[in-house]
C-alpha cells in the first residue's frame, strides 16, 4: 500500500513535469522541469530495484547533461514567438491526429495483451543481491554485440562534432616581432620593368 | 550461466576487423599534418574494405547461424548483401575521390565516417533482435548525415543536412515507438521469439499491427517510400555529389535488409497487415516519382525523384510475399544500386572545378563531347527505363513475374503504367546526350582508374542484362533456407 502511494506520487509527478517541459513558456524553467522529471523516473527505477540505473541517470543526465543543457538555453537568445506562428493554422489537424492516436493507443494499452498481469511479478532480490555486478555481466556477455555498437555510434558523434565544428581559422592576429625585425626589402618592394606608356595626344 | 564468448566472437570478425580498421584510421589521420599527403587515408579505407570483403566471404556459415542469444545472425543473404555493401563502398569512394579533391573536401573524416556508415549497414543487415536493428540504423545515419553537413560553407548543403538530420531522427522516433509496443505486447526483443509469439497468440494481431504501422513508418522512411520521402530530393541535391552517389546507394541494400528482417524475419504471420501497407506506399511511391520527376530540371533531384519511384517498384517483391518475390526485390536493390552508383558517378565524371555538371543541359551534346561514355550513360539511362536488354528490364521483369504468380494482376498492371510514364524523362537525357548541340567543348577530365572503373560499371549493366540468371539464381539461394 505505502509503496503504491510512492509510486503513483512519482508517476504523477513525471507526467506532470513532462507536460510541464513543453508547456512553459520561458526555456530555463522547461529545463528545469526537465531536471524534476529526470529524478522522479530514477525515483521510479529505485522501486524496481534498478540502483545502478537510477543512481546513473541522476549523475549522468541531471548531473553533466542537464547542466550543460541549461548553459547552452542561457547562452543563447531564443526568441519564441517566431516558433509560434501558424500554431492556430496547424492545430485542427493537430488535434484530428492526436485524438486518432489517442484512441489506437488506448485500444493498445487497456488490451488484455499490455495490461500488468501479462509480465511476470517482480521478486524482490535478496539483501546481497547486487544490481551493478548483474548489469555488468549481462553487457560484457549476452549484450557484448550491442554495447560494442553504442559506443561505435558514440565515437561517431564525436568525430562529427569535432569534424563540423573545429575550424582551424586563425582568429589571432598577433604581430611576430623576430619575422618583422627580419624582413628584407625584396619581400616587401617589388621592382617591375615596363615599357614608358604614352597617352595618345 | 557460461558465455561462451569464442564462438559467439567467431561470427562477428568481419564487423570487428572493420571497426578496428575504421579506429585506426582515425588514429592514422591524425598524424597526416601535410595536406597533400591526405591520399594516404583513401589507401587505407579501401584496402579496408578489401580486407573486410575477404573475411566476410572466409567467416560466412553455410547454415544460419546465431550469435549473441539471437541478436546477431549470419546466414546466406547476410553474406551476399554485405559484399555487395562492401563493393559498392568500395566504387563509390573511389569515384568520390577525384570530386572531394577539386572541391576541397577531401578530409580523413569523409573516409573514416564512410567507413562507419559501412559498419552499420553491415550490422543492420545481419542483426536478428529489435535493439541490433535499431543501433545499425542509428550508426549509418548518424555517419550519413555528418557527410552530408561535410561540406560547411555550402549553405544548400547544410540546409539538406538539417531537413535530413530532423526528418532522420522523427523516422528513428517513429521506429523506436514501434519496437516498444512489439516489447510491451510479445515481451522479448528477438525477432524469433515476437515471430514465434504472432504465431501462438494469433488473437493479439490487433495490438501487434499498431506497432507494426510504426516500424513501417521507420522503415519506408528509411527507404525514401512516398508519403516519407520529403527527405530525398534536398538531401540528394543539397548534398555534395559524393554523399548523394553514397546515400543513393549501399543504404538502399541495409534498409532492404532491414524491411527483410523486420517484415519477414519478426512477423511473418502478420503478411495480412504488412502487405496492405506496403501496397499503399508502393502506389503512392511510383506515382509522386516518376510524375514529379518529369518536371525537374537538375539531375541530382531528378534522380532522387527516381529512387523514389524504384523503391515503389522494390516494394512489390516484398507485397508478392513469397521467398521468390524478396529475391526478385533483392535482386532489384542491387541493380538499383549499381545503377544509381553510375548515374551519380557520371555527374561526378562531367563535373570540374568549381562546376557541378548537375543540370538536364549540362549533358546536351555528350555524344559529340565524349562517345564512350554517352553510351555508358544511355546504357545507364535505359536499364533504369526498362528497355530488355538492359538489366534494369530484368530486375523490374522478376519483380512482376512474382505479383502476377500470386494474382495481384491490377497492381503489376498499375505498376507497368507507371514504368511507362517514367520511362520520358531516363529517355530525354538520351536524347539530350545525342541529338542536342552541346553547351561547352570542354573535353573531360578524369583519372584513369575513374574512367575505367565507370565504364565498367556500365559495362556490367550490360553484361547482366545478358545473363541475368548469374545474379538471380545468387539472390534465391541466398533466401531459400
Amino acid at each position: 500500500m505505502f509503496e503504491q502511494i510512492i509510486f503513483y506520487f512519482f508517476a504523477a509527478l513525471l507526467v506532470l513535469s513532462a507536460a510541464m517541459v513543453i508547456t512553459v513558456r520561458n526555456p530555463v524553467f522547461a529545463a528545469l522541469f526537465l531536471v524534476l522529471s529526470f529524478f522522479s523516473s530514477a525515483a521510479i527505477w529505485l522501486m524496481l530495484e534498478a540502483e545502478f540505473l537510477a543512481i546513473v541517470l541522476v549523475l549522468v543526465y541531471v548531473g553533466a547533461v542537464m547542466v550543460l543543457f541549461l548553459f547552452v538555453v542561457m547562452m543563447l537568445d531564443i526568441n519564441l514567438s517566431p516558433l509560434r506562428e501558424g500554431f492556430a493554422r496547424y492545430l485542427p489537424v493537430g488535434i484530428v491526429v492526436a485524438l486518432l492516436m489517442v484512441v489506437a493507443m488506448g485500444l493498445v494499452v487497456r488490451s488484455n495483451y499490455f495490461g500488468a498481469g501479462h509480465y511476470y511479478a517482480s521478486v524482490p532480490h535478496e539483501a546481497g543481491y547486487s544490481n551493478t555486478t548483474e548489469l555488468g555481466n549481462m553487457l560484457y556477455t549476452t549484450y557484448l554485440y550491442q554495447f560494442e555498437i553504442a559506443g561505435a555510434i558514440l565515437l561517431v558523434a564525436i568525430i562529427a562534432a569535432i569534424s563540423l565544428t573545429l575550424r582551424r581559422v586563425k582568429l589571432n592576429k598577433a604581430m611576430k616581432p623576430e619575422e618583422q625585425v627580419a624582413v628584407k626589402r625584396k619581400d616587401r618592394v617589388r621592382m617591375v620593368k615596363m615599357a614608358p606608356e604614352k597617352r595618345e595626344p | 550461466m557460461e558465455f561462451d564468448m569464442v564462438n559467439n566472437l567467431i561470427l562477428v570478425v568481419p564487423e570487428l576487423t572493420l571497426l578496428i580498421l575504421a579506429c585506426l584510421a582515425l588514429v592514422i589521420d591524425t598524424f597526416i599534418k601535410n595536406p597533400a599527403s591526405r591520399g594516404g587515408i583513401y589507401w587505407f579505407t579501401q584496402t579496408s574494405l578489401i580486407v573486410t570483403i575477404c573475411l566476410i566471404y572466409f567467416y560466412c556459415p553455410h547454415q544460419p547461424t546465431v550469435a549473441f542469444e539471437n541478436s546477431f545472425i549470419s546466414d546466406p543473404m547476410s553474406t551476399v548483401l554485405k559484399m555487395f555493401i562492401c563493393l559498392i563502398s568500395f566504387v563509390v569512394f573511389l569515384y568520390s575521390r577525384d570530386y572531394l579533391k577539386e572541391n576541397d573536401l577531401l578530409k580523413g573524416e569523409y573516409f573514416i565516417l564512410g567507413l562507419f556508415a559501412v559498419l552499420g549497414m553491415m550490422v543492420m543487415v545481419s542483426a536478428y533482435s529489435l535493439l541490433t536493428v535499431y543501433l545499425g540504423l542509428e550508426l549509418l545515419s548518424l555517419s550519413l548525415y555528418s557527410m552530408v553537413a561535410m561540406h560547411r560553407d555550402s549553405q544548400p548543403a547544410t540546409e539538406a543536412a538539417m531537413k535530413y538530420f530532423v526528418l532522420g531522427a522523427l523516422a528513428s522516433g517513429m521506429l523506436l515507438y514501434g519496437m516498444s509496443i512489439l516489447y510491451g505486447v510479445t515481451g522479448s526483443l528477438q525477432l524469433t521469439v515476437v515471430a514465434e509469439y504472432i504465431v501462438q497468440q494469433s488473437d493479439a494481431n490487433h495490438f501487434l499491427v499498431f506497432g507494426l504501422a510504426f516500424v513501417i513508418v521507420g522503415v519506408a522512411f528509411k527507404l525514401g517510400a512516398a508519403p516519407f520521402h520529403m527527405w530525398i530530393p534536398d538531401v540528394y541535391q543539397g548534398a555534395p555529389t559524393s554523399v548523394t552517389l553514397f546515400i543513393s546507394s549501399a543504404p538502399k541494400l541495409a534498409a532492404f535488409a532491414m524491411a527483410m528482417r523486420l517484415l519477414v524475419d519478426g512477423m511473418f504471420p502478420l503478411l495480412g497487415d504488412w502487405q496492405g501497407m506496403l501496397i499503399i506506399l508502393s502506389i503512392l511511391s511510383m506515382a509522386t516519382g516518376n510524375i514529379i520527376a518529369i518536371s525537374q530540371t537538375n539531375i541530382k533531384r531528378m534522380l532522387a525523384y527516381s529512387t523514389i519511384a524504384h523503391v515503389g517498384f522494390l516494394l512489390l517483391g516484398l507485397i508478392a510475399g513469397s521467398r521468390a518475390g524478396f529475391a526478385g526485390s533483392m535482386f532489384y536493390v542491387i541493380i538499383y544500386a549499381l545503377m544509381s552508383m553510375g548515374s551519380f558517378g557520371m555527374i561526378i565524371l562531367l563535373g570540374r572545378k568549381g562546376f557541378e555538371a548537375d543540370n538536364l543541359d549540362d549533358f546536351k551534346g555528350l555524344a559529340e563531347r565524349s562517345p564512350w561514355f554517352a553510351f555508358i550513360m544511355l546504357c545507364l539511362m535505359f536499364s533504369m527505363a526498362g528497355v530488355p536488354p538492359f538489366v534494369g528490364f530484368w530486375a523490374k521483369w522478376f519483380v512482376l513475374k512474382e505479383l502476377v504468380a500470386v494474382d495481384m494482376v491490377w497492381l503489376a498492371a498499375l505498376a507497368v503504367l507507371f514504368s511507362i510514364i517514367g520511362a520520358y524523362y531516363y529517355l530525354r537525357i538520351v536524347k539530350l546526350m545525342y541529338f542536342d548541340q552541346p553547351t561547352s567543348m570542354l573535353a573531360i577530365k578524369a583519372s584513369q582508374q575513374m574512367r575505367l572503373v565507370l565504364s565498367l560499371n556500365g559495362l556490367v549493366i550490360l553484361a547482366l542484362g545478358l545473363v541475368p540468371n548469374v545474379l538471380m539464381a545468387l539472390c534465391i539461394s541466398a533466401l531459400t533456407r
